[in-house]
């Protein structure tokens, strides 16, 4: 059941998107932006979490996942660390799959030959 | 035959094929909800490994940006985002894919200010206005928290 509402919540996450590309002409890059900030505002007022334990990875996987995970690191940091908190927490929680994002890209392009990729 | 604008307007209309954004919507439904289910498969094999909830969602994550940066390198993942549109965008794969492919496009350029510089093109303002709301929240957290208001 689990697997069935990752499916139907990230399909749907996903087809936000794609009306925002094809009716209002945002290019990618704006609404990759426009929906990490989502993200934070979303999990900063509580609704994305009940989001995540009701359909899992459907909510963490989109990039609005992603927001919500620097919205929750941020929160943890600063009940931990106070002022220091509210500058590492952000950072520490996306650290994951940004350091992933740079390695991995180093890495193929060390692999592969400079190719146009459009 | 004579026609005024309007039939002629609605003679097009009838003549042109059914919306594209249905089409594009059904697409990414299909494409971003595989890629969903993909990661929640990968979580709940982490957990099975005894990682915690936290660390399974980052190990998926990471899993999910190595798989987005071999398909980004092997031309598949820009093939499949021709049609899958949002769907290969908005899951943390589009991302990834927004990071690698620039730092293979632009490898002629070098490694500092090709690869290096041209992997932020898009992940830059990702980051950047992330990082600039979660210290927005933070900053009214730490306030609320400091002042009790």
């Amino acid at each position: 059941m689990n697997y069935l509402w990752a499916f139907v919540v990230g399909g749907l996450i996903c087809v936000a998107g794609q009306l925002l590309i094809d009716l209002t002409k945002l290019t990618p890059a704006r609404i990759l932006v426009t929906f990490v900030v989502s993200g934070v505002v979303l999990s900063a007022v509580g609704v994305w979490e009940p989001l995540v334990d009701f359909a899992g990875a459907g909510a963490t996987v989109p990039i609005l996942g992603f927001g919500h995970t620097l919205a929750q690191g941020v929160k943890q940091a600063v009940a931990q660390h106070g002022l220091v908190g509210v500058f590492t927490g952000g950072m520490t929680a996306c650290a994951g799959g940004v350091s992933a994002s740079l390695i991995f890209g180093f890495i193929a392009s060390t692999l592969t030959k400079s190719k146009s990729q459009s | 035959m004579r026609t005024n604008r309007n039939q002629y307007d609605r003679m097009v209309r009838d003549a042109s094929p059914p919306s594209k954004v249905v089409k594009n919507c059904i697409w990414a439904f299909f494409t971003g909800g595989t890629i969903c289910l993909a990661g929640e498969v990968l979580t709940n094999a982490f957990v099975q490994l005894n990682y915690t909830n936290a660390d399974a969602k980052m190990l998926t994550s990471i899993a999910l940006v190595a798989l987005s940066a071999v398909l980004t390198a092997c031309g598949w993942y820009s093939r499949l985002a021709k049609r899958a549109g949002a769907g290969t965008l908005v899951p943390i794969t589009g991302f990834a894919n927004a990071v690698v492919s620039p730092a293979i496009e632009f490898k002629a350029e070098g490694y500092i200010t090709g690869v290096a510089a041209k992997m932020f093109i898009i992940a830059g303002p990702v980051i950047v206005y992330g990082i600039l709301a979660s210290v927005v929240y933070g900053a009214v957290l730490y306030v609320k928290g400091r002042f009790g208001i």
